[in-house]
């Protein structure tokens, strides 16, 4: 049976990840390649770098952290954050990216989606929406949540399926940074309007809030940053709550 | 005759990126060169087909290319097809009916149902169905991971199934031709033992 994937993502800024790492015995506080492989010994089933760089300096610091990072990880990892370009995301995957996230340039140009498919392969593709509840519908944001689009996130997520998106990572931006739960109506909605894998973000602060978005909220895998920084085997003990309680894992 | 110490050759047919799948090869311990043309593929100790996105894209391995692939087994040479190279390996794909495959395995490629979500993206087990050395060091239920729409039949040469909406293949061998639809670069431990007990073969 397919297995529910537990995703980590780690914040980067200049090569630095820089959301609170509380591990202890990291040679060196905030490295991403050894918080990833500290995440892959733990048993997480793929990861995310989301790069919050703005500076160009900052990019050309992002494609060595994904090759520190790739070097040493053999499960799938995405790259997101200010991808703009096919030039961009050529510089990722370059690198060792095996999938590329785009959010605000697939917004502003959603021929942008099937021309990374067309090149990389769906698979490779994974389009990324922050939406915020607005009544009965769900309003995607552009620009890291600052920027209202006009569109709706269930459209959305069905326009970027048909041009080619491999997956969806949904965000919650009523929920990000709260710690009260992912949002599963929202999650619900989008899943079930999509044939892909829906990733959902956004809200992470207890196991029974990952059993809540893998049932009531029908996710395909659940993405989290500083949950899982919380004590040194989080990752692996959520991933036994979880299959404890009938959702399948690869423990 | 394939020395132990002979690169692999890596094909790239240009469906997709093959950094993951080199580094995979690499990490094992395995030197890999990508071959320019057919001819280029004769002081290889082993071949490696990789591959994502649309059976299409195997119009690429034109005649000369699937001679000297052929040739190239037929005399021994050990050939490992990842994901859609393993779909390859079969007599055609649903997905591009007019395109012949290598026809080194019998039977048609199918799209999975759509009574679950395709494509299959994620960790699935592995059903181990009879012993491989492709299998050395792999238990059954062992999980990998998959990014497939498309997927092989389940026949005689499968060592392992893999069910999401419907059984397939997950992996095959017959004698040197081996085949994995998961990637193996991308299975943790499990998938890196595997690139190991193929490049055992050389």
């Amino acid at each position: 049976m397919l297995s529910k994937r537990i995703i980590a993502c780690l914040d980067v800024r200049d090569g630095s990840v820089v959301k609170g790492i509380n591990f202890e015995g990291l040679r060196k506080a905030g490295d991403p390649a050894e918080l990833a492989a500290r995440y892959n010994a733990e048993g997480i089933d793929e990861l995310v770098i989301l790069d919050v760089t703005a500076t160009i300096e900052g990019r050309s610091a992002l494609a060595a952290t994904i090759r520190e990072v790739s070097a040493r990880l053999f499960i799938p990892l995405a790259v997101g954050g200010g991808i703009r370009t096919e030039a961009d995301a050529a510089a990722v995957v370059d690198a060792g990216a095996d999938k590329v996230s785009i959010n605000s340039a697939a917004l502003s140009d959603a021929t942008l989606v099937t021309r990374l498919a067309d090149r990389y392969g769906s698979q490779a593709v994974v389009v990324a929406i922050d939406a915020k509840r607005d009544g009965d519908r769900f309003e995607v944001f552009a620009r890291s949540g600052q920027q209202a689009s006009g569109r709706d996130a269930v459209e959305w997520a069905r326009e970027a399926e048909a041009r080619g998106a491999g997956e969806i990572l949904l965000t919650s931006i009523d929920r990000d940074g709260t710690r009260a739960g992912f949002d599963c109506p929202m999650t619900a909605a989008v899943s079930s309007a999509v044939s892909i894998p829906v990733i959902a973000s956004g809200g992470a602060g207890t196991f029974d809030h990952f059993l809540d978005v893998f049932t009531h909220g029908r996710a395909d895998a659940a993405l989290a940053a500083s949950v899982f920084h919380y004590s040194e085997h989080a990752v692996s003990e959520l991933k036994q709550f979880l299959d404890a309680r009938g959702v399948p894992m690869r423990l | 005759m394939a020395r132990r110490n002979d690169p692999v050759a890596l094909i790239d047919y240009r469906a997709g990126n093959l950094t993951s799948v080199r580094k995979g090869l690499a990490a094992i311990g395995a030197q890999v060169y990508t071959p320019d043309a057919p001819s280029d593929l004769a002081r290889a100790g082993a071949l490696v087909v990789p591959g994502v996105g649309h059976f299409n894209a195997t119009t690429w391995l034109d005649n000369a290319w699937r001679a000297a692939i052929k040739e190239a087994v037929t005399a021994g040479m050990p050939l490992l097809g990842i994901c859609l190279g393993l779909q390859w390996l079969f007599d055609g794909s649903e997905e591009a009916p007019d395109l012949a495959g290598l026809g080194m395995l019998t039977g048609r490629c199918f799209k999975l149902p759509a009574t679950v979500k395709v494509p299959h993206v994620g960790w699935n087990s592995l059903e181990i169905a009879q012993p491989s050395p492709l299998l050395d060091g792999i238990t059954d239920g062992t999980q990998v991971y998959f990014t497939h729409s498309y997927a092989a039949p389940v026949n005689p040469h499968m060592v392992a199934g893999t069910t999401h909406g419907a059984r397939f293949a997950a992996a095959v061998q017959r004698e040197a031709v081996w085949g994995v639809q998961f990637h193996p670069e991308k299975s943790g431990e499990a998938g890196l033992q595997i690139l190991r007990n193929f490049i055992g073969l050389i």
